[in-house]
């Protein structure tokens, strides 16, 4: 029940902050995740030199392994970590983004 | 009377019509306009957008090779796309898709051949600079499963060969392609962990690989191949903290000065000279980031470097006479390339984020010109067709 629950809140925080972010903030994230990522993952982002974040290389990966490679990067890899830069709310919405991706 | 005064104008106007049209190779580049997926045509010594030519597919990391008359831009899509354009009359001559995933390209000495390295399925393709027909296909098979890799850092060199590095597999592959249907290849294994990139020296003598998974660069001298790899700067700055890199750099060229090799440190916010006698670090020349281009003016006296995220609105430039950075500019968001003209007497500047081109004089720094330009990417002047291994 309290697994449940805590899943309704992380869904609704979901919600709540998909709609904080700044319509300038969603554009910066656009063009981040277009010309940065893309830079290592393609435009689209059917890969490169890092693997194709189209949404149907993404179905089996859940967003916790999503949001941990990117708000952690890599080690070992070329994928950095982009923490710094982008919050975990932000991070969501770019997964959200990715997942729907044209 | 009337008529023929008539007939003389329209053959004057025609006459100044033709040589309006007329258009010198040398004058022109190619500018890639990485969102949109369209290239525009430039005239170099008097800046200006000739035409801009759409459909060229992913543009997200392209680049450019051009035939030794000028007259065709070859350019490398990173969706596999391989496009010839016609300079002279704005057009694309012809174009196909012949892999899932490219990175880049190359022409051979004789400007007959077309070399393309792939991502997916990982290999060298080979085709006819004339018609595009495929002549060969080189997978790069590595390691007791036969795995693919990815092709990075391919270059031409003189003898009809190519040169390029296999990301996972750690090798360096030496192609002949004198016989381009039936090319030789011959292998060097082991030659450090994730050659990213390479370069090749004006005078084609040396390929440097560098390494992303280990310090250093791979260095196969192309006079004595029968010498093999040898793993330069093994182990400069291994005690140093590794920063994150938001953008691989580019070995482009050869930047080297005299006896001096330029090349952006990996993890560092450094440059990096090498003394090409003895292959030797000189010195460690601290930047404002991670380095992604670093270029050498054609006379060798000024060295531009370009950044990656988040410090990609900066250039720096080195003076090489004391390796010392004399000049700090503030371009604008995401300058992604640089490009010289023949002698170095300007640089272009690809401002992506701000959607425009920049052109800066090299002796006073000051702007000269600006350009608009979609999401510029990346910017290839036609003297490239003259050059080794660019
Ligand atoms: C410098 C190159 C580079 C850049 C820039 C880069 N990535 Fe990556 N990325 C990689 C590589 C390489 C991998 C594969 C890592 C591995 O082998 O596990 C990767 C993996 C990932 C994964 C995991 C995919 C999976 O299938 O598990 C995600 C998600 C991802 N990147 C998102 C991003 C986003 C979002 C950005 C921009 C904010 C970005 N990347 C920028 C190189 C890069």
């Amino acid at each position: 029940m309290r697994l449940c629950f805590s899943g309704v809140i992380l869904l609704l925080s979901t919600v709540a902050v998909a709609d904080e972010l700044s319509p300038q903030r969603q554009q910066e994230l656009s063009n981040l995740l277009k010309h940065d990522c893309g830079s290592c993952h393609g435009l689209p982002p059917k890969g490169g030199l890092g693997p194709s974040l189209m949404p149907d290389a993404l179905v089996d990966k859940n967003d916790a392994v999503l949001m941990d490679a990117i708000q952690n990067g890599r080690a070992g890899t070329a994928m950095p970590p982009w923490k710094q830069f982008i919050s975990v709310e932000e991070t969501r919405w770019l997964i959200g983004q990715l997942r729907q991706l044209y | 009377m009337k008529v023929l005064l008539a007939w003389v104008c329209v053959a004057l106007l025609g006459a100044s019509a033709a040589n309006a049209d007329l258009r010198a190779t040398g004058d022109l580049g190619v500018v890639i306009e990485r969102e949109t997926g369209s290239v525009q045509i430039v005239n170099t010594s008097k800046p200006a957008m000739l035409s801009r030519i759409e459909g060229l597919g992913d543009l997200s990391h392209a680049s450019v090779v051009f035939s030794r008359d000028q007259r065709y831009a070859f350019v490398f899509g990173r969706d596999g796309g391989l496009s010839k354009l016609d300079l002279l009359q704005d057009k694309i001559d012809k174009r196909i898709l012949q892999a899932g995933n490219s990175i880049g390209g190359a022409i051979s000495q004789d400007g007959k051949i077309i070399a393309v390295s792939n991502y997916t399925p990982g290999g060298v393709k080979l085709f006819d600079a004339e018609t595009l027909e495929q002549l060969a296909d080189i997978p790069a098979m590595y390691g007791d499963e036969n795995k693919l890799s990815k092709v990075v850092g391919l270059v031409d060199a003189p003898g009809q060969r190519f040169v390029c590095s296999l990301f996972e597999g750690n090798e360096i592959w030496l192609i002949d392609a004198k016989n381009p249907r039936q090319p030789i290849v011959k292998k060097f294994k082991d030659i450090g962990k994730q050659p990213y990139d390479a370069l090749l020296s004006a005078d084609g003598h040396y390929y440097a690989a560098g390494l992303f998974g280990e310090k250093g660069l791979a260095l196969l001298d192309l006079w004595e191949p029968e010498k093999g790899v040898e793993h330069i700067l093994e182990d400069y700055g291994k005690d140093d903290e590794q920063l994150p890199v938001y953008k691989m750099p580019h070995l482009e060229g050869w930047t080297m000065a005299s006896d001096w090799l330029f090349v952006p440190a990996m993890g560092q916010h450094e440059v990096l000279v090498i003394d090409k006698r003895d292959w030797e670090l000189v010195k460690r020349i601290p930047v404002a980031g991670q380095p992604v281009f670093v270029s050498g003016r054609p006379d060798g006296r000024q060295i531009w470097v370009n950044f990656a995220f988040p410090d990609n609105q900066t250039v720096q430039v080195i003076d090489v006479k004391d390796f010392n950075v004399v000049k700090t500019l503030q371009p604008g968001k995401a300058v992604l390339h640089m490009e010289f003209s023949p002698r170095g007497e300007s640089v272009w500047l690809a401002v992506r984020d701000e959607d425009r081109l920049m052109i800066y004089d090299t002796e006073t720094f000051l702007e000269t010109g600006r350009l608009p330009a979609q999401k510029p990417s990346g910017i290839f002047f036609s003297d490239r067709a003259n050059r080794i291994g660019w």
